[in-house]
């Protein structure tokens, strides 16, 4: 009997190792996936990117990168970028203040309107642009009588950089406004305030860090677009052409080290504002958690 | 009589659904005023057409003898607490009092002066530097008070001001607001669903009802003659009977055919063990008690009566009653609700007694 009762113990006791060995199995298996698939799509990559960089040396890195294209390169990007954050900044703020303060026909196709940059190709918005501003517009005439050039220069790649980054900054800011109702709008209204005071010292304030978190993200995006831009800029070097297109020629010129010398800028803001993106993430979701809004 | 806030023949629709309907109420100057009715009935909707936040379809709304159906909220000179108080979280309790008036471009010593009052007269002196968020339910009501108050407004409107509050402190809150108004004489009217608040609270009560007004009077007069069945069934813990006829002294008199419903309140029942407890022993009706319920201040009793259950009260100093046990009842009177009016009905029994004497 008692024999018996022993070998069934240690049996189960057999069983519960092999079901915990399993369970290690699954579980480190698991983990392997998943770092080697973090390794080999976003550490490989970026560390070859630095490696290539420096293949031939510190001074031919720096050689590249200030190479005058290059910098015009960046500079374009920032212009870019900064009239991008700008008008969707204004843009988007309306946008959110009219879909969660108001009601009216059309809101949600509104909504959908403002999507739209996220759903279509940006290749296909870059031909777009060519159509409404190119050789085969109707305006065409009255832009060349006026001296005016979008495609091919520096207006369209703004253009199409706003169109692309559109959706950031008004998605970012929506669901804050939508969770914060308009009653404290309608409280600093029934003290008689007027709209713009309302915004600048109720609505602007309680929406700060949503506000930042969208305008990170928008300059992100805005930085490294590559279809829209590439299609209506023309690629006309020191003049049309923005990092991500630069870096293009330079790798199809062969000429590696440079290429991937100016992709490690786009890196270096690529982690700056990811860092920056972490941070008001941050405070983000401490504001919600605790109400607090005091700095 | 000329109402320092009135609104005439008011209608509103939300699409198909109508919100108001045909409402016409008014407040006097200084009176505090409930809307009373039950979720979804319009009282809120009715509120924020007074405070300019909506508009109506049809009918005027008068303010202080002025017609401001045109006027923007911001000018009608309002003092609102919404529900969830709607504080500026952004702001300490002291910016959030002076907001109203640094809108107005009021000099900063003025500023200064008016929020200490306000804060002394709400008792948040203490905490004027902390922000909404770190107040209780009671301090950030009492904030909304104060910040609708410092402009000095001419009329203060306030929606479900007691919902967001544990029910020890809404006690506190409701005797110390309706102080508070009455000192300053404020005109004030207020949106509730809970009965209890209104009757203890207001001096007027406006029941509403459907986006219909069912009748505006004194908690008194809404208590004792209600109008129509809705405010008879709505106020009160009613129980309502299809046939007030089958009770013993609601004999049918006039003969006529058709329903009899009515309305029994507990409190128009005699509640007895026995006949050595009851006055009109003859009139009462024998029942089984169904159920009891512990009260705190009483008992609450359902008591079966000719194949009805009615509601009736007992005091804990008599003796108690159990389930199963048989009782009497004793019906003093039934609202009944014959062609959509109501009327008292006293029982006969009672007034056969008073010709004996």
């Amino acid at each position: 009997m008692e024999l018996v009762s022993k070998l069934a113990s240690v049996k189960a006791k057999e069983k519960l190792a092999a079901g915990a060995w399993q369970e290690k199995l699954v579980k480190w298996s698991l983990i392997f996936i998943g770092a080697a698939f973090l390794v080999i799509m976003m550490v490989l990559p970026l560390v070859l990117i630095g490696v290539e960089a420096l293949a031939k040396g510190w001074n031919a890195y720096v050689r590249a990168v200030s190479e005058p294209f290059a910098q015009k390169a960046l500079w374009l990007t920032a212009e870019a970028t900064i009239l991008a954050v700008l008008s969707n900044t204004v843009f988007g703020l309306a946008a959110a203040w009219l879909l969660t303060k108001f009601d009216f026909k059309g809101k949600s196709l509104l909504g959908a309107i403002i999507d739209l940059p996220f759903a279509v190709s940006p290749v296909v918005a870059g031909l777009f642009f060519i159509m409404l501003f190119g050789r085969l517009s109707p305006f065409y005439d009255t832009l060349q009588a006026y001296q005016v050039a979008v495609v091919f220069a520096v207006p369209g790649i703004v253009l199409a950089t706003i169109f692309v980054t559109l959706p950031f900054i008004a998605r970012s800011i929506v669901p804050v406004m939508e969770a914060q109702g308009r009653q404290e709008e309608e409280a600093a209204a029934l003290m008689g305030a007027s709209g713009w005071r309302i915004f600048w010292q109720i609505t602007l304030p309680n929406i700060k860090w949503g506000l930042l978190y969208g305008i990170i993200l928008c300059s992100a995006r805005a930085m490294g677009e590559f279809g829209a831009v590439s299609v209506v800029s023309g690629h006309i070097r020191g003049k049309t052409n923005t990092l991500p297109l630069h870096i293009e020629i330079l790798y199809n010129e062969y000429n590696f080290t440079a290429a991937f010398a100016v992709a490690s800028i786009l890196v270096i803001l690529a982690v700056v504002v990811l860092i920056l993106r972490n941070l008001v993430e941050w405070r983000l979701t401490r504001a919600e958690r605790t109400g607090e809004h005091e700095l | 009589m000329s109402y320092e806030v009135e609104l005439k023949h008011i209608e509103k629709y939300f699409g198909s659904f109508k919100a108001a309907d045909d409402a016409s109420f008014g407040v006097e100057k200084g009176q505090l005023a409930g809307l009373l009715g039950p979720s979804g009935s319009g009282k809120t909707t009715l509120l924020r057409m007074l405070a300019g936040l909506e508009q109506p379809d049809k009918g005027d709304i008068w303010i202080a003898g002025r017609r401001v159906n045109a006027i923007p909220a911001r000018e009608r000179g309002i003092g609102f607490v919404f529900q969830n108080y709607a504080l500026f979280r952004h702001m300490t309790v002291r910016d959030n009092l002076a907001f109203g008036l640094r809108v107005q471009n009021v000099d900063d010593h003025i500023i200064k002066v008016r929020t200490d009052e306000l804060l002394e007269l709400t008792g948040l002196t203490a905490v004027a530097k902390r922000y909404p968020q770190q107040l209780s339910g009671g301090q950030r009501q009492r904030v909304a008070f104060a910040r609708a108050l410092a402009p000095n407004p001419k009329v203060l409107l306030l929606d479900e001001p007691f919902a967001a509050i544990d029910a020890k402190v809404r006690k506190e809150l409701r005797s110390w607001l309706r102080e508070a108004i009455h000192n300053l004489g404020i005109t004030s009217l207020f949106v509730t669903h809970d009965q209890d608040e209104a009757v203890e609270v207001a001096d007027k009560i406006i029941i509403v009802n459907k986006g219909r007004i069912e009748q505006a009077g004194s908690p008194v007069e809404i208590y004792q003659s209600p109008q129509t069945p809705f405010v008879a069934d709505f106020i009160g813990e009613s129980v309502k009977v299809e046939d007030y006829t089958r009770f013993k002294g609601f004999g049918d008199e006039s003969g006529s055919a058709g329903a009899h419903q009515g309305i029994i309140r507990p409190e128009f029942i005699e509640l007895a063990k026995d006949e050595r407890e009851i006055s009109l022993p003859l009139g009462a009706e024998q029942g089984v008690v169904k159920a009891t319920y512990f009260r705190g201040s009483n008992m609450a009793v359902d008591i079966e009566v000719c194949g009805q259950i009615l509601r009736a009260a007992r005091s804990l100093e008599k003796e108690p009653l159990q389930v199963g046990d048989k009782a009497l009842a004793f019906i003093h009177r039934i609202y009944s609700l014959e062609a959509g009016q109501t009327r008292i009905i006293e029982n006969h029994a009672k007034r056969q007694e008073s010709v004996v004497i």
